[in-house]
């Protein structure tokens, strides 16, 4: 065992997948290798199909990788796991229940009930995402980039210790987009979690993360691992930064000529 | 809408009456025709005779009639929902099970009730219970699938989310997959009243003393045709109110599942 693993808080060795059982079945991912910090923000970027979301469920434990294990504190991930938060590419909000009852759900679902306290933390979540205002409205009046909001708090109403999100930004227009964010930053920065977020956007990956996962075509595995020294926290002045085109234009290189890199 | 309507309230009213209007003046064209032309009641009774025969029958008798139609469908349709619901998420749950009985529901559905109504009536005799099931035969094949329908169409995210908090398969199916299948089992429903009437009215026509469907044909057998007329515009009232009734339940009680109205 390396030696720094200790402090590896979601690890992957050797993780390979495939969805069809045959042993010639094409793989999904293969030989991923990675290690990721506690409250460490890592942002995934990749062609389409390279296997992102099959990485993000394996760590939440939806999908057993057919080679390879993951863990997460130590512990070999077997099967679903309540202590992830989960956050969609479309907020998946139930469109029967107000917001405070859809960010509260999950205790309901998982539990068949909830109680003072529990929605006492709800109030506080929705107070924290500046939805104070709208915890009674149904979710078909908030706009798209409300809808995710709440989506994102939803997630962190468990507490959970990791916060997978699977393009959860890719539904709304540029400018609501960057708004949120910063926003996930700021929520980040006062409840750190660990993060994986897949994203089809590298100035997202590099604006928002700490390191920057480059995967390759399908079978997908890992192409680069870039530590994003940009100082924090981050704003709309980090754009600016030379530091941040230098690392945008290294990952594209791995996406537009992945033999060059 | 292609068409270039007024604005606002105007349009609204418009929109409102509309319907209306054209259904009167189908009406007064009727009764123009039927004037005009001197069409000898059998072949088509002007609508004014149509209400002069409606009121020439007591109106303890109409609802005597109406009681027995009703009491036939509702009871039809009550019995459909409670084994066509229940039906369509064990389907949903189980693909053996949906395998297995699918096949017998098409066979069921594409059987025409018409021919089935005499053999049911012989096997149970002609009492109310087997007029409710040539209804319950009649209705459950779309709440089925209008049900199965809206189950299925679950977002596979929330199924996700589900697994991913390790729920219990139970509130998975109550809390996540059944209301989402509202909308569907909604237009399964108001299919399905309408339908059960036309069971409940088949089934009057192979053996009944009562009903509105009996009252149909035995004055049509009577040459009483404004009588006939009559009776089927009750019918067809009494159908637009019972789908109206399905409708409002939709509205009042479960109005997110309805469009949203643009203001």
């Amino acid at each position: 065992m390396k030696q720094h693993s200790e402090r590896a808080f979601v690890r992957m060795d050797g993780v390979g997948h495939r969805y069809d059982p045959a042993p010639d079945a094409p793989m999904a991912v293969q030989n991923i290798d990675i290690e990721i910090n506690r409250h460490e923000f890592v942002a995934v970027v990749g062609p389409s199909g390279c296997g992102k979301s099959t990485l993000l469920r394996m760590v939440s434990g939806l999908l057993v990788p057919s080679e390879g294990k993951v863990s997460v504190f130590g512990k070999q991930v077997s099967g679903p796991r309540d202590d992830v938060g989960i956050v969609f590419q479309k907020p998946t909000l139930l469109p029967w229940l107000s917001v405070r009852k859809n960010v509260l759900f999950p205790l309901k679902h998982k539990f068949g009930r909830y109680g003072r306290e529990d929605e006492k933390r709800a109030q506080e979540l929705l107070e924290m995402a500046g939805l104070q205002a709208f915890s009674e409205k149904m979710p078909d009046e908030l706009s798209g980039g409300m809808q995710q909001r709440v989506g994102i708090v939803r997630a962190l109403l468990l507490n959970p210790d990791i916060l997978l999100m699977d393009e959860p930004f890719s539904a709304l227009d540029a400018m609501t987009r960057e708004q949120i964010g910063f926003d996930l930053l700021k929520i980040w920065d006062e409840n750190p979690k660990t993060v994986l977020f897949i994203t089809h956007s590298i100035s997202e990956a590099v604006l928002l993360a700490d390191r920057v996962l480059v995967m390759s075509k399908r079978p997908g595995s890992v192409l680069d691992l870039i530590d994003v020294d940009l100082p924090r926290p981050r704003s709309p002045e980090t754009i600016k930064q030379p530091r941040f085109s230098e690392l945008t234009d290294r990952i594209r290189k791995h996406i537009y000529e992945p033999e060059a890199a | 809408m292609s068409q270039k309507l007024p604005d606002g309230s105007l349009r609204n009213a418009l929109l409102t009456c509309a319907p209306w209007i054209f259904f009167i003046a189908l009406l007064l064209a009727w009764e123009a025709l039927c004037r005009i032309a001197e069409l000898p009641t059998y072949v088509l009774p002007a609508p004014s005779v149509i209400v002069d025969a409606f009121f020439e029958v007591e109106m303890s008798r109409w609802l005597d009639h109406l009681w027995a139609t009703l009491r036939v469908a509702l009871m039809g349709f009550g019995l459909s929902i409670v084994i066509s619901i229940p039906l369509a998420i064990f389907m949903m749950r189980s693909e053996l099970l949906s395998r297995t009985l699918y096949p017998v529901l098409v066979v069921i559905q594409s059987t025409p009730v018409v021919a089935i109504a005499p053999l049911i009536i012989v096997m149970m005799g002609s009492g109310d219970s087997s007029r409710v099931l040539i209804t319950c035969l009649l209705t459950f094949f779309p709440l089925v699938v209008s049900t199965a329908t809206g189950i299925n169409e679950t977002p596979a995210e929330l199924i996700e989310l589900s697994r991913s908090l390790d729920a219990p398969t139970r509130r998975e199916t109550w809390q996540i997959r059944i209301p989402y299948a509202i909308p569907h089992i909604f237009s399964g429903l108001k299919v399905a009243i309408t339908l059960a009437i036309i069971g409940a009215v088949v089934a009057e026509f192979v053996a009944a003393e009562k009903g509105l469907g009996y009252f149909i044909q035995f004055s049509t057998s009577f040459f009483k045709i404004p009588q006939a007329f009559a009776g089927l515009f009750f019918l067809a009232a009494v159908s637009l109110l019972l789908f109206k009734c399905v409708q409002w339940t939709q509205q009042i009680f479960f109005a997110w599942s309805l469009p949203r109205k643009k203001s």
